[in-house]
């Protein structure tokens, strides 16, 4: 139970960062954290005590496996986070070169 | 068994990796190619729902039939529901397409643009048709990521700022939605929509799934913008290309977040009476405080975005009031009234609020400028574009013979006859707001004759954005032939039908 609840709480470090930090990509760091307590997660829900990698084996009926589809959806749930990632650094990349910093609270252009 | 379902998002995955591959060698090809693509789904999803009716059908990807009721594969579903999402898709998809040809001249690269554009479709049509939360989750992605994209597409300041806006809040909401799907996975073992209910049958840990509801609300609502959660949406659509701004706030709201709040609120868990209220007041809030926050801007873009939020208060707030109505278990009549109402709205703020997009654009398009009191005197230079928006805008307001008329009365007579007089109350003043809102915009733009660049030289704007622009109007005056009653129960009844009926949703798709 520990474990899960650790999960959560980083999950709620990454939250606070994006809410407190102030540089762009310090709120991208963060997010990366959420991310990854959430991968993190899941790779909890599969884990079984023993268990050992899901390649059925007719000989032993006792062996525990672990559950493999929390795995797949990790896998997948990391491709979505490296294309959401890139895209948001090429989006800082480029407010960088336009605004020339990194604070966020230089870049206010859009209000009301 | 409907044949076209996988093609859905088979064909714009197509489309995206053609424009980019021959759109490199044959000088505007991807321009026309993509118009041509989404008038080919824009049909598909007509004849499919024409066809459907209330005889849904199921895809198993790969072939992967259930085993004695227990879903291995993914599935996809197409209902009533699903058909009604689909056809705004590709409709309002391949009218942005086709005003895109004239309107995205002025940028470079329009290849990724139009790229961009497909994939976007392409997610979308996924999150509709996928039967599977965690697809929807990644389909959901496919069309934000587009969106993160097409918004920052002038990479200007303000669209930068607006993308990283967006950026930060949407991968808040995929975080928090990635977070709910987990916790169900945890306990049902399952990730079928129609198989985690009849798992959730037997054994329903109140306190548990109250913490998931409240992600998965929280997730979806900050992808359709509803009150707490709207920061980003003024700026993301007034700052994207207009054909981009009437396919986020015609199209995308509605599939990546209000449709996906319905569908998993009615069809995946039980429907509870705090939770009910809940999203009734949320929608209630979005609805009254976004017109409010509307009425004094005077950029139009972001007025438009404003009146986004409000008018999807009215979605929320009128399938709140018939989920509520489920939970007492009272008065199911009325209940199936204020869903049909909720998803006849639906429909036609894709059209008038897709069309007001384009007006907009029109309008930036021979002027340069988007500031109400930097314009007038258009309506003579520009008789199309003003024809159109007086169309659109007497919609948003619910003047009688357009279709705005006609949603709202329905959502109306249901909180009336629910017996939710104050609900009904704010209905009627927001609607009214709203229409002072719009004679603000129609007499700035269109007849403020003595100041202004209205008179000297303003030609209207080429053929393709015209045709678009004309062809919503019609939209707009034909939807409300959905509020007679024969044409109502053939389109919006098995809609609101399949969502009320849960278990004859999960008895379609993994076959009791």
């Amino acid at each position: 139970m520990t474990a899960y609840i650790l999960c959560f709480i980083l999950f709620l470090v990454g939250l606070y960062g994006v809410i407190t930090r102030r540089n762009l990509i310090k709120i991208a760091i963060s997010l990366s954290v959420m991310e990854f307590s959430t991968f993190l997660l899941f790779a909890l829900i599969g884990y079984t005590d023993g268990g050992v990698a899901p390649i059925v084996d007719p000989s032993d009926p006792a062996k525990v496996y672990v559950d493999p589809l929390p795995q797949a959806l990790v896998l997948t749930a990391i491709v979505i986070g490296l294309a959401t990632t890139a895209m948001l650094m090429a989006t800082i990349i480029r407010l960088y070169r336009k605004y020339g910093t990194f604070d966020i609270r230089e870049i206010k252009n859009l209000k009301g | 068994m409907n044949p076209l379902i996988p093609l859905f998002v088979a064909i714009p995955l197509t489309g995206a990796f053609l424009d980019m591959i021959l759109g490199r060698f044959i000088k505007g090809f991807s321009r026309y190619f993509t118009s041509v693509v989404l008038l080919a789904l824009a049909s598909m999803s007509i004849y499919s729902a024409a066809t459907t009716g209330t005889d849904p059908s199921v895809y198993n990807v790969g072939g992967w039939e259930p085993v004695l009721g227990i879903p291995v594969g993914i599935s996809m579903v197409m209902d009533g529901f699903t058909v009604l999402m689909l056809c705004i898709i590709n409709i309002v998809g391949f009218l942005s397409a086709f005003y895109s040809v004239s309107y995205i001249k002025r940028f470079t690269s329009d290849n990724f643009y139009y790229a961009l554009f497909c994939l976007m479709t392409a997610g979308m049509n996924g999150v509709v048709l996928s039967g599977d939360i965690f697809n929807i989750f990644v389909f959901l992605e496919i069309s934000v990521i587009s969106a993160y994209a097409l918004v920052a597409f002038g990479v200007e300041k303000n669209e930068l700022e607006a993308s990283f806006k967006y950026q930060v809040l949407g991968s808040l909401a995929s975080f928090f939605i990635l977070f709910g799907i987990a916790l169900i996975y945890w306990k049902t073992k399952t990730l079928n929509i129609a198989d985690i209910r009849e798992v959730l049958k037997s054994g329903y840990e109140r306190p548990y799934y109250i913490f998931v509801e409240l992600l998965i609300l929280s997730g979806f609502g900050l992808k359709a913008a509803i009150i707490p959660f709207h920061a980003w949406l003024p700026d993301a659509h007034s700052s994207a290309p207009s054909p981009i701004s009437a396919m986020l706030s015609g199209v995308l709201i509605k599939a990546a977040g209000i449709y996906v709040i319905i569908r998993l609120f009615f069809n995946l868990f039980e429907t509870s009476e705090s939770m009910a209220i809940l999203i009734t007041t949320l929608g209630s809030l979005s609805m009254v405080i976004g017109v409010f926050l509307a009425i004094g801007q005077w950029d139009i873009k972001r007025l438009l975005a404003y009146h986004s939020i409000s008018q999807m208060g009215y979605v929320v707030l009128s399938v709140g009031m018939g989920m509520i109505l489920i939970s007492r278990g009272v008065k199911h009549e009325i209940a199936m009234l204020a869903i049909a109402g909720g998803l006849y709205h639906l429909v036609n703020h894709a059209a008038f609020k897709g069309l007001l997009f384009l007006n907009a654009g029109a309008i930036e398009y021979t002027l340069g400028t988007r500031d109400l009191r930097e314009m007038g005197g258009l309506g003579k230079s520009m008789p199309a574009t003003s024809a159109t928006s007086f169309v659109a805008s007497m919609s948003i307001s619910g003047i009688p013979p357009f279709n705005g008329f006609f949603s709202k009365l329905i959502i109306i007579i249901a909180a009336i006859m629910a017996r939710f007089y104050f609900l009904a109350f704010l209905a009627v003043l927001v609607s009214i707001i709203t229409l002072a809102s719009f004679l603000k915009f129609q007499r700035y733009a269109f007849y403020n004759r003595e100041e202004g660049k209205g008179e000297k030289g303003i030609k209207e704007v080429p053929f393709p954005m015209v045709f678009s622009m004309v062809v919503m109007s019609l939209l707009c005056i034909m939807l409300s032939l959905l509020a007679f009653p024969g044409i109502r129960d053939a389109v919006l009844a098995p809609a609101a039908e399949i969502l009320t009926d849960p278990a004859k949703y999960s008895n379609i798709v993994i076959g009791f």
